[in-house]
Order: structure tokens, then C-alpha cells, then sequence
């Protein structure tokens, strides 16, 4: 799973059905100590993330396995809203 | 070294130990993430920071966040595997992961 920042909101009124009501956030990947890195994806926010939040993403089809997306042609969800990253490496 | 053992796929394709997709990984375990809002099925669920290592145990690409299924803990050595089939080790619970820990590795060595 990536660590990623919710950098901003998607809004989209034509999409697929099972898309309908689900929450779409910009998110940037970020390394460990919370530095920004790599790619912007959008992801279908499960959790109640909001902007600038450091979230967990869950990507490939593992995605569909959140809460709500059973069968929804979704590829990265947002599945937990970090508090706190603890890193013992120099 | 004399011996080095790892998985069965990364003796059919060593470049994949070079990459970001392969199916298993070695790796090291770097810290630990706390989520207290995360998915339900994710409650009770370890989450750990863990580096990809080469067969010389330097670092490869970028840390990620993996599903503890063995009670590996920090600084340890581990194989991980990627995809879809991480959730299995959590069955008959199906918490959305593309990444767990499967093994913690006692020791590992690469003819050369």
C-alpha cells in the first residue's frame, strides 16, 4: 500500500453507474517522512479523508476490496487516514 | 556466500528482484504506521513500513506499507508478496491489501 497526501478533489458528473456517490480525491505520494514524491493518482476516498490528510492507498484489484466497492471499476482506494509513521532507519 | 535461497519465482526471473511488481519480495522491515480511521476489516491488522531489498541487501525502489501476517516486527528481514493475494494470510476476512508479509526470513544467501 502507498502512502499518499490528499492533495485535492475530482469531480465527475458522467461516470460509470457504480461510480455514482462515490468520493474521488487527488492524491501524491509521499515517502515516509512525509515528503512528496512520484506520481498524482485519483482514488475513491472510503474513509472520510479530507485535504492534506496523509492516507493509505490500496492499488490494483486489491482496491475493490474496500468497503463499498465491491465490483466497481475502481484500481486504488483510499482505505485508512494515517496518524502517526514511525521509521527506524537512518 | 555459498547458498542463497529465495522464492521459486525469483529463481525463474532474477530481474524481477529489480523491480517494483514482482509477485514476492524480500525486504526490511523500516517502521510502523498507526491508522486509527482505516477500513474495517483492516481493524486488528499490523501495518508496517518495509524496504525492498536486493539479494545483496541494498535498498530497491520505494518503501511501502504492507499487512503483517507473521508478527514481524522493526528491522527485521521478511518476504512479502504483492497483489491481490495479500489479503489470503487474513481469509476468511478479505481486508483490502496489496501487500503482506508472509515469512520472516532466518537467513538467505545467493550463489554467485
Amino acid at each position: 500500500m502507498l502512502l499518499a497526501r490528499i492533495v485535492g478533489t475530482v469531480v465527475a458528473t458522467r461516470k460509470d453507474p457504480r461510480l455514482v456517490s462515490s468520493k474521488l480525491m487527488v492524491a501524491r505520494s509521499v515517502d515516509p517522512r512525509g515528503k512528496p514524491e512520484g506520481n498524482y493518482l485519483v482514488a475513491v476516498d472510503t474513509v472520510d479523508a479530507g485535504v492534506g490528510e496523509t492516507v493509505l492507498v490500496v492499488s490494483g484489484s486489491s482496491a475493490r476490496m474496500a468497503s463499498g466497492l465491491k465490483d466497481c471499476p475502481v484500481d486504488a482506494a483510499i482505505v485508512g487516514i494515517v496518524d502517526a509513521i514511525e521509521v527506524n532507519e537512518p | 556466500m555459498a547458498v542463497r535461497r529465495h522464492s521459486f519465482l525469483q529463481f525463474c526471473n532474477p530481474s524481477i528482484l529489480q523491480s517494483g511488481d514482482s509477485a514476492m519480495q524480500l525486504a526490511r522491515v523500516i517502521g510502523d504506521v498507526v491508522a486509527t480511521r482505516k477500513d474495517e476489516s483492516l481493524v486488528g491488522i499490523k501495518l508496517l513500513l518495509v524496504q525492498p531489498l536486493t539479494p545483496a541487501r541494498e535498498d530497491v525502489g520505494r518503501p511501502l506499507v504492507a499487512l503483517d501476517a507473521v508478527g514481524a516486527g522493526v528491522g527485521e528481514e521478511v518476504f512479502f508478496t504483492r497483489g491481490k493475494e495479500a489479503s489470503f494470510p487474513f481469509a476468511p476476512a478479505e481486508p483490502p491489501a496489496d501487500a503482506a508479509i508472509v515469512g520472516i526470513v532466518d537467513h538467505w544467501s545467493v550463489e554467485a
